[in-house]
């Protein structure tokens, strides 16, 4: 109603117009009232959905320097991408029409996603050699002439008295644990080299765990499982859990998972104190246990070359695999649980596809049998071999041939670890501790809600509570992470119980007993058999073939010859049809 | 090994920490999906605390309007102030009552005998009450001289009124009682008289969207639906037992819900009568009032069981259910038009004032309290349909006889099952046919 009063004062369109003699002939038309609008974005805005075609007239010229989005590299979506659609399996139109729904936004997520790594700050690290060069033999001294001061001072040695050592980096890859056979133990935040606490439990220290935050360690001594705080005050001691061998802590469950001398697995929920599993493998004294990152079982590879897979709830294996003929030395998962490398007594190096139980994708021959494997987060496989450790760069999916870095020391390897988001490689040794430097190996980009090294007391605080909000219930640590989002289909025989219990129905009989296809497992004496059936039935089709060929020359043979009189023989007329 | 470049990962700390403590902290993100592992069951976990909390942080109850001198009989919503209800008792007085701060405002004996029916004008400038005096009053909204305090006008009806409903944009209401009458404000006689041989009428409702339709319920247990340009009703409905109440979907203009004396509530299709669109069960005893959300998603109905039970236009089941010690046998139910709250007016004199989602913070959320909260409803949406979560999600705690009472009829439904399936199983094949829940209670439609 306004617009109207507004505008008597003003000039009208066709006022204006009047007195130019261009516009005379539309001009003419008066009764048609037209008014000097201002096409504002808000007017544009209103008239979007009246006409269509009044829009795309006063919509201003395409941007040509703006095309759009910048277009996404496909092997980053690939990375972030939650796996292929349903596709075309929903057959009701309104399903299917909400499931395409969810489906885009989930694509959205993953393009959003892959648009984000714009924003990473820190570039990856690495080697870059004259063309044909080869990095194997670029040693330390040469990386921290070549690096600034602060990468360099990550290069350094600790000469300790105390037996061979072993390491481990907290999860934020900012502590260092060092836990040695004839007890001395010793934490610290090794980038500002700040001693948390250093004491000798006067017993021996089998192995070393860092627990959910840097505030809790535990050690596995001689006789029982301790738990001690970042000032070497002892807080726990755990009779339950005795003469542990190997000890691997499983952040997202807060379980401490360990196997002792008797080949008892146990582990043990550090956030409530309970033991949520504990049963005898069944594997004899072993040593070799690794956890798979990405669903939090644990590989436990033993003396007859075997490599199998626990959960908490489950007592037996949930799978296993023959990986070598010989006894197996060392175990490494990577971090996004897809390859597995073993190496065994035999001086062999397999790389497994752990999610397929598949392989052995390569298999390596080395020139000594590995102490210890152990996978960085980009998927760098450091191998120790005696005095020597070498790490392999891309081993997994192609063969190759030399060693990315090839680091010498004189003195036997005990074990080592990757520091997660550092370029480095914590060697624990008979005597002491090395830290090298690997260009490339760790995650340069952080994820600051899931792993800070950066973080002050009070961040700590609060990602702890909130981890404990996370916490993953045991039960759930299965060989596919993603079973918890699948659809449970009920078995028949489930079926037919829950119908059972409709009062008023009378139950169907049904015989239950399942077939246990055995998959790839005939035996010789079933080959047999299944050949002599298809032999059988060969014989009898044979034989039915045989008389129907015989019925027919029956037939034709059955019509005996009168001679002359044969024209006397009455003729079956057939039916026309 | 004269030309080396070596890159290495060497971190400036001061891109990393807050330059001072009056800065937030620095959170560098990275959504690679290797450093985020065991992603399915993290937000399965995550799901189960949602769905914990919201449980947790259920209270719907607000408060309580007290000031009636008799059980609430009926209840007015002001059509465009969310703070002013109305109210009317068993004993003829009506209440205006200020919601925000929870006072009456204003109070005053109407009718003799009850107030059977109160509406706003759309205005709301009047309201209009009708009582067992056989009265029709008009009172002015607010007061503001003495003179206000009379009602603007009084209109003597020859029969008993029940119920009144105001159109949506003409002045005209219908009344209904012995036969639905329809009025104009400046006269004395009703306009028009439906009258389709039945002895009475209980409640008549006015559709809002398609506003020349309206619907009545009688007490020969059918719904009856008229034309208020046409001279006789529509088309009526003969239901099993009779309904109490009726509410028109405000969204859907063809859909409307009455609440029935055997337990359930029943969505109909205008067009489409015989047989009903949905059933919602869940009462355990006759379901006396029923009012939609302002979106039509969701209606509110107060049973004779003492509970208020909330159901989503489109499911069977209710969603929740609301119930307090003190709160006896509803009378009248009315969900707010800012679709935040429910009213409540029971026997015992009080109105209640629940929220419409019982988890629902009040008040303004903080961005990141209202992420947090988006986050943790598509979690519970994703993982609905899993069994723990699905659990917590459903229980409610009811009293001791709502529970003895769902059990009984689940044990009078088994029976019937039952004896059903037996007498199908023995007779010959064909003979029992399966008739569908839905018309089973629709007796016949009319026209």
């Amino acid at each position: 109603m306004k617009h109207p009063k507004k505008k008597e004062h003003n000039k009208r369109y066709f006022d204006k117009n009047e007195k130019k003699p261009e516009d005379n002939g539309e001009s003419k038309d008066n009764q048609v009232k037209v008014y000097n609008i201002k096409i504002t974005p808000n007017l544009i805005k209103a008239n979007k959905f009246k006409n269509k075609d009044t829009f795309n007239a006063i919509r201003p010229k395409k941007n040509k320097k703006f095309e759009g989005k910048a277009p996404i590299d496909p092997e980053k979506l690939e990375v972030h991408s939650r796996g292929e659609g349903v596709g075309k399996g929903v057959r009701h139109p309104l399903h299917a029409e909400k499931l395409r729904k969810r489906e885009r936004k989930y694509n959205y997520a993953q393009e959003q996603a892959a648009r984000a790594e714009i924003l990473l700050t820190e570039g990856q690290g690495g080697l870059e050699v004259e063309e044909g060069g080869k990095t194997t033999a670029i040693s330390q001294k040469i990386i921290a002439e070549n690096v600034d001061i602060t990468a360099a001072s990550k290069i350094f040695e600790l000469n300790l008295g105390f037996g061979p050592y072993q390491a481990k980096y907290s999860r934020n890859g900012r502590h260092l644990l060092l836990g040695s056979k004839k007890g001395h133990l010793a934490a610290f935040d090794w980038f500002t080299k700040k001693l948390h606490f250093e004491i000798n439990v006067m017993e021996s220290i089998h192995d070393i765990s860092w627990l959910h935050t840097e505030t809790m360690v535990a050690a596995a001594q001689k006789e029982w499982l301790y738990m001690y705080d970042n000032t070497g005050t002892e807080i726990h001691c755990i009779k339950k859990m005795d003469k542990i061998l190997r000890m691997e802590f499983l952040p997202y469950h807060f379980l401490l998972a360990a196997v002792n001398e008797f080949g008892f697995m146990t582990w043990l929920d550090i956030s409530v104190g309970e033991i949520v599993g504990h049963y005898n493998n069944r594997l004899g004294r072993t040593a070799v246990m690794a956890q798979n990152p990405y669903n939090a079982t644990l590989c436990i590879g033993n003396s007859k070359g075997v490599v199998s897979l626990w959960s908490p709830t489950v007592k037996d294996p949930l799978a296993k695999i023959l990986c070598h003929k010989t006894p197996v030395t060392a175990l490494a998962v990577d971090n996004r649980g897809m390859y597995m490398a073993t190496s065994g007594v035999d001086r062999s190096m397999k790389i497994w596809d752990i999610r397929h139980l598949d392989g052995p994708i390569q298999d390596y021959r080395l020139r000594s049998a590995p102490v210890d494997l152990e996978f960085s987060q980009k998927d760098m496989l450091a191998v120790g071999l005696d005095e020597v450790v070498e790490i392999y760069n891309n081993c997994c999916t192609k063969t190759t041939e030399k060693p990315y870095l090839r680091h010498r020391m004189a003195k036997a390897i005990n074990n080592f670890k990757f520091c997660p988001y550092e370029d480095v490689l914590g060697i624990g040794t008979t005597n002491g501790f090395t830290s090298i430097i690997v260009p490339g190996s760790g995650e340069p980009n952080f994820d600051a809600l899931e792993s800070n090294p950066f973080q002050n007391k009070k961040q700590r605080k609060e990602a702890e509570v909130k981890a404990l909000l996370d916490k993953i219930p045991a039960e759930l640590i299965t060989l596919n992470p993603l079973d918890i989002t699948e659809v449970d289909v009920l078995s028949m025989q489930e079926q037919m119980e829950a119908k059972k219990k409709l009062l008023y129905l009378k139950p169907k009989k049904m015989d239950f007993t399942p077939r246990h296809k055995k998959k790839g497992k005939t035996n010789i004496a079933r080959k047999k058999i299944i050949k002599e059936v298809a032999r059988k039935d060969f014989v009898e089709k044979a034989k039915e073939a045989k008389k129907l060929l015989n019925l027919q020359e029956e037939q034709k043979a059955k019509k005996p010859s009168f001679g002359v009189l044969d024209r006397f023989v009455p003729t079956v007329k057939t039916k026309k049809q | 090994m004269s030309k080396v470049k070596i890159k290495v990962i060497s971190r400036n700390p001061d891109e990393y920490l807050r330059a001072t403590k009056r800065d937030i902290h620095k959170l560098p993100r990275n959504y690679d999906p290797s450093l985020h592992p065991l992603e399915a069951p993290r937000e399965y976990v995550r799901a189960m605390n949602a769905v914990k909390l919201e449980r947790v942080f259920a209270k719907p109850f607000i408060g309580n309007l007290d000031g009636h001198r008799d059980g609430v009989s009926s209840l007015a919503k002001h059509p465009s102030r969310l703070s002013v209800l109305t109210s009317g008792a068993f004993d003829g007085e009506i209440r205006q009552w200020d919601l925000a701060v929870k006072k009456c405002t204003r109070n005053f004996v109407a009718h003799e005998g009850w107030v059977r029916a109160l509406c706003y004008t759309p205005d709301g400038e009047t309201f209009t009450s009708v009582g067992d005096d056989k009265t029709i009053k008009t009172w002015k909204s607010e007061v503001r001289s003495p003179d206000d305090e009379e009602p603007i006008s009084t209109l003597l009806s020859m029969s008993v009124v029940s119920g009144i409903t105001h159109h949506r944009n003409k002045p005209i209401f219908a009344t209904c009682g012995e036969h639905c009458q329809l009025w104009e404000k400046t006269r004395n006689e009703p306009v028009k008289v439906f009258k389709w041989g039945v002895d009475s009428l209980h409640h008549v409702s006015f559709n809002q969207v398609e506003y020349n339709l309206l619907a009545s319920c009688a007490s020969d247990r059918s719904v009856i639906l008229y034309d208020c340009r046409e001279s006789g009703p529509l088309r009526k409905v003969v239901m099993e037992l009779r309904s109490n109440a009726l509410s028109w979907n405000p969204m859907e203009a063809f859909i409307f819900t009455v609440a029935n004396e055997d337990y359930n509530l029943y969505t109909f299709d205008v067009r489409k009568l015989k047989q009903p669109v949905n059933i919602h069960m869940g009462h355990t005893s006759a379901v006396i009032d029923v009012d939609y959300a302002p979106t039509g998603r969701e209606l509110v109905a107060g049973s004779y069981d003492k509970t208020i039970r909330i159901f989503e236009s489109l499911k069977g089941n209710s969603r929740d259910v609301y119930h307090t010690k003190r709160m006896q046998r509803l009378t009248c139910v009315k969900w707010t038009l800012d679709n935040k709250y429910i009213l409540s007016g029971s026997d015992e004199m009080n109105i209640r004032m629940w929220k419409a989602r019982a988890s629902e913070k009040l008040g303004v959320l903080k961005p990141r309290e209202r992420t947090a909260l988006n986050y943790s409803d598509s979690l519970k949406e994703k993982f609905a349909n899993h069994p723990q979560v699905k659990r917590i999600a459903r229980h409610r705690h009811v009293p001791k006889h709502i529970l003895n009472a769902q059990k009984e009829i689940k044990t009078i439904k088994d029976k019937t099952k039952r004896k059903e399936g037996n007498r199908r199983a023995h007779s010959k094949p064909g003979t029992v046919p399966f008739v569908a829940e839905r018309q089973k209670h629709i007796v016949k439609e009319d026209e």
